[in-house]
């Protein structure tokens, strides 16, 4: 295939305008010992069907969509309406620049306009970004905000947060002099109180916890809230499950300084880990510290109501090194597909999906406990993952469960070796009655 | 154009010397080269300053400039009236717009500034 | 055109689109036991879907994309987006896939994966790659974390890192994320790298040089291979800004010029799409030295047997979670294998065609502040222009009258009142002339009546917008009353 749009009688009528006998000759530039004099390693050129057979071959090596799966763990699979699909494919969304002649781009920044107002509407914070890359590299960008407000080296990470939010934020603040500590969780799997109360001190920059966390449990945002403002650290409260504010209390009700997470449950397929999307919103008086581009409403000379990128002068393309990230391009389309789930599936809608994953997980996490050997590990409420801690190696389990067609819970010992053999099951509103009666039949059956 | 009483730096900063207190701002000739002031960021009251250490930044829509001190001292008093109308500084960058107040440590640091005279010849000579 | 209302302002109470099945499952009361629920969200929307779809098509009018024309914008690589990329990457068999689905059930991604990696390491003439990164930034950030990984490991970080004044903002601002304190290399009066400045500065405390070849003139750091000599004499790392390997893909090979790790941008040279303001990728190639340091989880295993090792003690860790934009990888693979090699270089090559014919159509009448030879795009700034009171901003707005997206402006640094012009190579002559002829109307324009570029745009659906209004009082999201 090619895409250049010139003809023979084009090149060359452009080459001698430039004065030139050959391309190669505009290529003069070009010291001899860098030149590359053989053909580049690679396949023949693909004309189209070629190229959709290759990759349907591909795709069909991915065996993953025949299997009744209960996986979770930060990537959600939820009902996404075609219209969805449908508008985020237009070639006026998909192909734009990114808005920064605002006089063309009016579709573009109303949406975004749109998105960071739902970001607030949910997290119940007063400003949003236009989106990060995702709820692990939002998490470290939380981080590295709240160091920037206060100067304090050290930051409390709850371990009941996602394990690659906390890998992300550490790879992240490695060069920079700031210090991580977990603190440990209670064995109703919320960060331990009393853990962070005895390692919270003047030098605490923040507290970062994720709710619903890594466990699927409901963590008390209250509590840490408390605890953290009581030594003037900041409050980062992390979401994985964006589909749970559609139901659980906002981050901004207890008083979060910083709402970040991961958007992907708003309209994002799972597609092996991207592209997803970070969403971040803080307090007004944070503003001038929230990294990203923002878009804000002015007026045109006509007097007419219009939107632009604003605040700029806190990104890197005009304060560089001092930039409050080095972030440009970020996941707008994300936000675009985002913004058409949330604004279609309405407050009534929202709120009804939530609480199907609500019913669900908790009709799931009753029949699974019910199989002899099967506990309940963390007392503390759900909202749609849980996990059971089984009597025999996971690993061992999920194999007999998956010759039946059914990929059972994410196996913890990986990230956790602390909690033994244990769990992680996903239920949302997508899964069937008969469907997580199935998986109950054959987690019975593979512990036998 | 540029007040007689004040000196001036090369980098377009003003100071105003009243006994021991210095008022600073940012000259004419900054603010139209800055383009529209939108955010003016204050130091807190009781910052010590030396010659040249950052005073704040002002941001315009497209930029941000530094402000440098013109002496040292101690910061007793900031325009908060630019919170909420940064465009004084455009409008009246010799006046209203004025930036803070120091408690000058000496005030023989303003003696070795461009007075007003010599600092318009300087001004001329870029803008040639 | 009207102006199409916020979706907030259409709400009602009564109105719903979306409709899911009935619940078939006990839902009890207890259920929310001990969990605090919202009582709602105030303002939530609530419209039907007719009103959603038309709400998204009419936004979606007001916006230019590539779709409908030229993006002449400088070190932005808009070139067209091939449907054929967007029809594989939206495969069920992808879409589907969860991040962590045991490795025999997504042997397709991971090969997917594998495929890309050793295709850019061919074209970037390096050694090992990491598709982690999900824009160029990330990338510029992991790319320096790895040369700092491997200057600890040898005992010494060091302090400093050099970056052109003619930079992409990118470049400080990643190099300062790893700790580093940046120290600026003057361009010399050709536009590249002035090579006794950058002996001079290159000391031992020097980590690594970031260049970018092109740089953001458009111009080939003719001095490259001296360039990685003084760099490397000294114990560092030359980094490269690969945003403009449109013009060198299949020409030359940045490893091959002594480039140690390298970003690539699959939104720019490999035609992943835009979509307003991303998803990009921004994978990093390395040299065989800095491949221990890289991003965990990396692909390993043979053709239907892959896995991912996480293995990995002295890699940086991760940059975010899972393996990169898989859904912008996808579709930079589709690109490589609808190319192929020949294709490839003919890209390189028609996109400095069609930048220098633009340079050498435009050169009377604007001015270049440096008459070096460039390759994919050419800067051209104000400076005639300026004379009648015009700047390259009422240039820009005026373009728009004429139906062109305005260049990248005010950048680089080092070219006031710049205009970066990089049309890329999928453009026609037709759209190049018609670009032409309106840059040739605005320059008499700018003599004949300049207050009508001052005024520009005046066909688009708003005109100038209040800029500083918007950042003096900041309006960031809706504030209407919420509809009962």
């Amino acid at each position: 295939m090619s895409y250049i749009s010139l003809g023979d009688q084009d090149k060359k009528e452009m080459l001698e305008r430039i004065g030139a006998s050959s391309l190669e000759e505009l290529y003069c530039c070009l010291p001899d010992e860098v030149r590359l004099k053989r053909r580049l390693a690679l396949p023949e050129a693909m004309p189209e069907a070629d190229l959709l057979r290759r990759f349907e071959d591909l795709a069909a090596r991915n065996t993953y969509p025949g299997y009744l799966s209960f996986l979770g763990a930060g990537v959600y699979r939820h009902f996404v309406p075609a219209v969805v699909d449908y508008l985020s494919a237009r070639g006026e969304f998909i192909t734009p620049y990114t808005p920064y002649q605002p006089e063309v781009s009016q579709g573009t920044l109303q949406i975004i306009f749109e998105y960071q107002t739902l970001i607030c509407q949910l997290t119940g914070m007063d400003i949003a970004n236009a989106s990060l890359y995702d709820g692990a590299m939002a998490a470290a960008e939380a981080v590295l905000m709240a160091n920037r407000l206060n100067a304090r080296p050290k930051i409390l990470v709850a371990r009941s947060a996602h394990p690659e939010y906390r890998a992300t934020i550490r790879t992240y603040i490695r060069n920079l002099g700031v210090r991580i500590e977990e603190v440990g969780f209670g064995p109703d799997g919320r960060l331990d109180p009393a853990e962070l109360a005895r390692r919270i001190d003047k030098d605490t920059s923040a507290v970062l916890v994720q709710s619903p966390n890594a466990f699927g449990v409901v963590e008390d945002l209250k509590a840490v809230g408390e605890l953290a403002h009581g030594h003037q650290a900041l409050f980062i409260a992390a979401v994985a499950e964006a589909a749970s504010l559609g139901l659980l209390e906002a981050p901004g009700a207890f008083g979060a300084d910083v709402a970040c997470g991961e958007g992907q449950s708003f309209g994002l397929a799972p597609s092996f880990g991207g592209p997803y999307l970070g969403f971040m919103a803080c307090k007004k008086e944070h503003l001038r510290q929230l990294p990203g581009r923002i878009t804000g409403q002015t007026k045109d000379v006509d007097g007419r109501r219009g939107f632009v990128l604003t605040l700029s002068t806190r990104e890197q393309h005009i304060r560089r090194e001092k930039a409050t990230s080095n972030i440009c391009t970020n996941q707008a389309w994300c936000a675009l597909r985002a913004t058409m789930y949330l604004e279609t599936l309405g407050a009534e809608g929202l709120r009804e999906m939530a609480l199907q994953n609500v019913h669900k997980a908790r009709y799931a996490a009753g029949v699974l406990g019910r199989i002899a050997g099967v506990k309940r590990r963390f007392g503390g409420p759900v909202f749609n993952e849980f996990v059971l801690e089984l009597p025999k190696d996971v690993a061992a389990v999920n194999a007999r469960l998956k010759e039946k067609g059914v990929i059972g819970g994410l196996d913890l010992r990986p990230f956790y070796p602390e909690l033994g053999p244990c769990a992680l099951f996903c239920v949302t509103e997508v899964h069937t009655r008969e469907e997580i009666d199935r998986l109950a039949a054959l987690l019975e059956e593979a512990l036998r | 154009m540029y007040p007689q009483a004040y000196r001036y730096t090369k980098d377009h900063e003003w100071v105003e010397i009243k006994g021991h207190v210095a008022t600073v701002g940012i000259t004419d000739y900054a603010q139209k080269h800055l383009g529209d002031v939108v955010y003016v960021e204050l130091p807190a009251i009781g910052t010590k300053l030396a010659v040249h250490q950052t005073i704040g930044t002002i941001e315009s829509v497209k930029a941000v400039s530094e402000v440098f001190s013109p002496v040292s001292g101690e910061v007793v008093e900031v325009n908060g009236g630019l919170n909420a109308a940064p465009e004084a500084v455009n409008q009246d960058p010799h006046g209203t717009g004025w930036i803070l107040r120091l408690n000058v440590a000496a005030p023989s640091d303003a003696a070795a500034l461009m007075d007003a005279a010599a600092y318009e010849k300087y001004v001329a000579g870029l803008e040639a | 055109m009207t102006r199409e209302p916020l979706i907030f302002d259409i709400s009602e109470a009564g109105k719903r689109a979306y409709r899911l099945p009935s619940l078939d499952v006990p839902g009890t009361e207890d259920a929310l036991a001990g969990v605090p629920v919202r009582a709602g969200i105030p303002g939530f929307p609530r419209v039907s879907e007719v009103e959603v779809v038309r709400h998204f098509t009419r936004l979606s009018q007001q916006n230019y994309c590539v779709d409908i024309g030229f993006y002449p914008l400088g070190s932005c690589t808009m070139k067209y987006n091939p449907k054929i990329n967007e029809k594989v990457a939206a495969l069920a068999g992808f879409t589907a896939s969860h991040p962590l689905a045991p490795a025999d059930t997504v042997q397709g991604d991971l090969e997917v994966l594998r495929l890309l990696e050793e295709y850019l390491c061919e074209i970037a003439g390096l050694d090992a790659c990491t598709l982690q990164p999900a824009a160029g930034a990330q990338g510029e950030l992991t790319g320096m974390m790895l040369v700092r990984a491997c200057l600890e490991e040898r005992g010494d970080p060091r302090k400093y890192v050099l970056v052109p004044d003619s930079a992409h903002g990118t470049n400080p601002s990643s190099a300062h994320l790893c700790g580093y304190t940046v120290k600026e290399i003057k361009s010399n009066e050709g536009g590249t790298i002035d090579l006794e400045d950058l002996a001079r500065q290159m000391t031992g405390d020097v980590a690594a040089l970031m260049v970018t070849n092109p740089n953001t003139l458009g111009v080939f750091e003719y001095d490259i291979v001296r360039i990685a000599e003084i760099v490397h004499a000294m114990g560092g790392f030359l980094y490269m800004d690969g945003a403009n390997m449109n013009a060198l893909a299949g020409k030359c090979r940045p490893g091959d010029m002594g480039v140690d790790v390298l970003h690539i941008n699959l939104h720019k040279t490999f035609s992943t799409p835009h979509g307003g303001g991303g998803p990009g990728s921004g994978p990093v190639a390395v040299k065989r030295v800095l491949e221990p340091y890289l991003p965990v989880p990396r692909v390993a295993g043979t053709a239907g047997a892959r896995t991912l090792d996480y293995d990995r003690p002295r890699s940086i860790g991760r940059v975010k979670s899972f393996y990169g934009n898989f859904g912008v990888i996808l579709k930079a693979l589709a690109y490589i294998w609808s190319l192929g090699p020949d294709g490839l270089k003919e890209m390189a090559e028609i996109a400095v065609l069609n930048a220098n014919y633009i340079r050498k159509s435009l050169d009377k009448l604007y001015h270049l502040k440096y008459t070096t030879p460039t390759l994919h795009e050419c800067v051209f700034s104000d400076k005639i222009q300026k004379e009648h009171g015009i700047s390259n901003l009422d240039i820009a707005k005026r373009l728009i009258d004429y139906g062109v997206h305005p260049p990248t402006m005010s950048f680089p640094l080092i070219v006031h009142g710049a205009l970066m012009i990089e049309p890329t190579e999928t453009e026609s002559k037709r759209d190049l002339d018609q670009f032409i002829e309106a840059m040739t109307r605005i320059a008499r324009e700018a003599e004949t009546d300049p207050e009508l570029l001052h005024a520009a745009p005046h066909a688009t659906v708003v005109r100038r917008l209040d800029e500083t209004g918007a950042a003096r009082n900041p309006v960031l999201k809706w504030e209407g009353k919420a509809p009962q």
